[in-house]
């Protein structure tokens, strides 16, 4: 058991370091929600695909340095050190790109991927449905079969869409056999977000900015070459990122021990001994879940999954965040109230118990497939 | 980089869980606290054959010159089972402090205790042990047995001690005080971990209304809470055993809030869902919910390790954390 870098994980740490003290912008870049934002961020991973730090495990072909697992969260850990902005593309990137790696054709890959690693189409997630959160089987969007085209008719509405006020392409579940079971007879796909039949209708979060959006689709027509796997396969196709969202991807340790750090300092700044145990207890965990990580990293490496564990995973992280936050406004006091970087990462955190699968289902996963206890009855909570 | 225990490891965290479970270490435990020391002297004499004392103690002293990965695996185990004695004294904090002959004994297994005021201010099991020291700011210095007190944990049997002669040591009491926190953190980790086994098991048996108590999701997010506390508990129990000089302090400090955090979450919800038998003494849960207790205290309490590692990490600047 050890937690050494070899030596060319330590050059692929000095040298993304390296990179990133010189190009991070110093001042951040305004929020991602806002066209401005947008355009800087969109900007900002052109920037990281060209230096080929934009998706480093990916293969070169596809704008990535093929870096192992270890390298990958050592980037993360880089990334966030340096105070490098949010990733506008994180849901294509963590989320749909796993998929079609998995599940894509060669032509999708050649299609989707490139554009995807340099930022230049922004894709959001559509599954949420306003009857189907949680319980998002029982979704009701549909597709229709459209022979004469080659391809299929959706209908229907999706809500709760990161990004989508402002991204290009989506990605979502559609009911395509009304006959099938709740999870059977779904289909995932592709389609752009400005095709005829979709209206895009914002929606303003917490912070008053537009971060997601409804979706309608009226007889929007997708060709065969847009979905993604097989017809009727779309639950076990989607089902292989959900582990994703809660589990490595997106929520590497990298933002959180910064965060701590952050956190340490803005407590040298303003000592407060009501708060201090808040801020130890911050670090303490921010700590354990980079320490956790190199665990789990480790299973990988050796062919395992993260499986369930997902869920430990995500109620860590989700309920440290909203912690370490709290006691940065807890310090900050009657200024706590004033727009800053603590605030909004404060709001932002606010979610993280709902979004990516409620805490709640994820502790009834915890309890069911890790501890063993019974389902509840009717199979709630899936 | 690999941050999972080696094969080897594991063997002998499964091995000394055999060896221990095939002894009925909860009797041991009641009997040790009831004064009838004999089972548990025998099991002590069984588990140091494992080499459990002499981890720590280099191979040229008559030890075993493991590392505290190995520790921190022992210790889980015998936190796992409750088993009783003075083994944090003697196999993490003395094993370290003390030098030569005296070192040599606990490595062949002495029975060795020790207080060392003002975190741990009494001796555990001070009648038994044939070697019983007093740590100071003027040093070591052995002592004996005065009055003894009550713990909330039966089976901890605590003693004032009248202090003697100083006592010739390796002066390396910071490294063995870390060496004590660490082997308690990995202590309530695997108490934890047993309170957990225990609840689970009962909640799937108990049934009211009509159905197990386990799948009310009033049970089940409670005692999810508990498998995701000890989840991240445990690897900074591994990581301050792998720590450098420089950050070991503020690693097993953040080991021990954890695991006591984790532990006492077990030990309170254990209890919770168990309902009534759960507050019994005859049931034996009771053994792991005061040792639990207990622990949450010994060798520097939260408030102590929350404040060693908020000293350490103000003074440390922030690319260095
Ligand atoms: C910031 C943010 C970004 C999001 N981004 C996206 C996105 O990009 N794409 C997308 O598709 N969706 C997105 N979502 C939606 C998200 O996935 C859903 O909000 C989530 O799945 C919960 O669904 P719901 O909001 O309908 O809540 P509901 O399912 O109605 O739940 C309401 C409450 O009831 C609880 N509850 C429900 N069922 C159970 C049960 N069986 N047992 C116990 N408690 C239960 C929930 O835990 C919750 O507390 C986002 C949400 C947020 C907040």
């Amino acid at each position: 058991m050890d937690l050494e870098l070899n030596e060319s994980e330590q050059a692929f740490q000095a040298e993304a370091r390296a990179w990133l003290a010189e190009n991070v912008p110093t001042t951040p870049l305004p929020s991602m929600d806002t066209p401005e934002g947008w355009a800087l961020h969109q900007e900002w991973e052109a920037r990281l695909a060209a230096a080929r730090y934009s998706v480093v495990s990916w293969p070169e072909q596809y704008h990535g340095r093929e870096a192992s697992l270890i390298e990958w969260i050592i980037f993360e850990e880089e990334y966030y050190r340096a105070g490098a902005p949010g990733r506008v593309s994180q849901n294509g990137i963590f989320l749909l790109a796993p998929i079609i790696f998995e599940h894509g054709t060669a032509e999708q890959q050649d299609r989707f991927l490139p554009t995807m690693a340099t930022g230049e189409r922004i894709w959001a997630q559509c599954w949420s449905e306003p009857e189907a959160g949680s319980d998002l089987a029982s979704l009701k969007s549909t597709a229709r079969r459209d022979e004469e085209r080659g391809g299929w008719l959706l209908n229907g509405q999706k809500i709760w869409c990161s990004r989508a006020a402002l991204a290009h392409w989506g990605f979502g579940l559609f009911r395509s056999d009304p006959d099938a079971a709740r999870h059977s007879g779904l289909t995932y796909f592709l389609f752009p977000l400005d095709a005829e039949g979709v209206t895009v209708r914002p929606i303003a979060q917490l912070d008053g900015e537009a971060g997601f959006a409804e979706v309608f689709f009226d007889d929007v027509f997708v060709p065969d070459a847009d979905v993604l796997g097989a017809p009727g396969d779309g639950w076990r196709v989607a089902m292989s990122t959900a582990g994703n969202e809660r589990g490595l991807s997106l929520r590497s340790p990298g933002r959180f021990t910064a965060a701590a750090d952050r956190l340490v300092d803005l407590y040298g700044e303003r000592p407060d001994a009501r708060v201090a145990d808040r801020v130890v207890d911050a670090w303490i965990k921010a700590e354990a879940y980079r320490l956790y990580t190199w665990g789990t990293v480790t299973r990988l490496a050796d062919g395992g999954d993260v499986g369930a564990a997902g869920s430990v995973n995500k109620v860590w992280w989700s309920e440290l965040d909203i912690a370490l936050h709290e006691t940065a406004l807890d310090l900050l006091g009657p200024d706590a109230e004033l727009e800053s970087r603590w605030l909004d990462g404060y709001t932002f955190s606010l979610s993280g118990p709902i979004y990516a699968g409620t805490n709640e289902i994820q502790r009834n996963i915890v309890a069911e497939r890790i501890l063993g206890l019974p389902r509840e009855p009717k199979g709630a909570g899936r | 980089m690999r941050f999972e225990l080696t094969e080897d490891q594991r063997d002998f965290a499964a091995s000394l869980d055999r060896l221990i479970a095939g002894a009925d270490p909860v009797g041991v435990a009641r009997a040790w606290g009831a004064g009838d020391t004999a089972p548990g002297l025998s099991l002590w004499r069984r588990l140091a054959d494992q080499g459990v004392s002499a981890l720590l103690v280099p191979e040229e002293a008559g030890g075993m010159g493991a590392t505290p990965v190995e520790l921190a695996v022992a210790f889980e185990v015998l936190g796992k089972h409750a088993v009783p004695g003075p083994w944090v004294e003697a196999a993490a904090y003395l094993a370290t402090e003390l030098s030569g002959e005296a070192q040599e004994a606990v490595a062949a297994g002495a029975v060795a205790t020790v207080a060392v005021p003002p975190h741990t201010p009494y001796a555990l099991d001070a009648d038994v042990a044939t070697q019983v020291y007093l740590a100071g700011s003027d040093g070591l210095r052995t002592a004996t047995p005065d009055e003894q007190l009550t713990s909330v944990d039966r089976t901890r049997r605590l003693f004032r001690l009248r202090a003697g002669g100083i006592h010739d040591t390796a002066d390396r009491a910071a490294e063995a005080f870390d060496a004590a926190a660490l082997a308690t953190s990995a202590q309530l980790l695997g108490a934890g971990e047993r309170v957990l086994a225990g609840a689970v098991t009962y909640v799937k048996q108990r049934r009211q209304f009509g159905r197990e108590i386990g799948s009310y999701q009033a049970i089940k997010h409670q005692l999810a809470d508990v498998r995701i506390a000890l989840d991240f508990a445990r690897p900074l129990v591994h990581g301050a055993a792998l720590a450098d000089d420089v950050d070991r302090g503020r690693a097993v400090s953040a080991a021990k809030v954890a695991c006591a955090d984790a532990a006492y979450r077990a030990s309170r919800t254990g209890l919770q869902v168990h309902g009534a038998i759960g507050y019994t003494e005859e049931f034996d849960l009771s053994v792991w919910i005061t040792r639990i207790r207990a622990l949450v205290t010994a060798w520097g309490t939260p408030g102590f390790h929350r404040a060693r590692i908020l000293q350490s990490l103000t003074a440390t600047p922030a690319g260095a954390r």
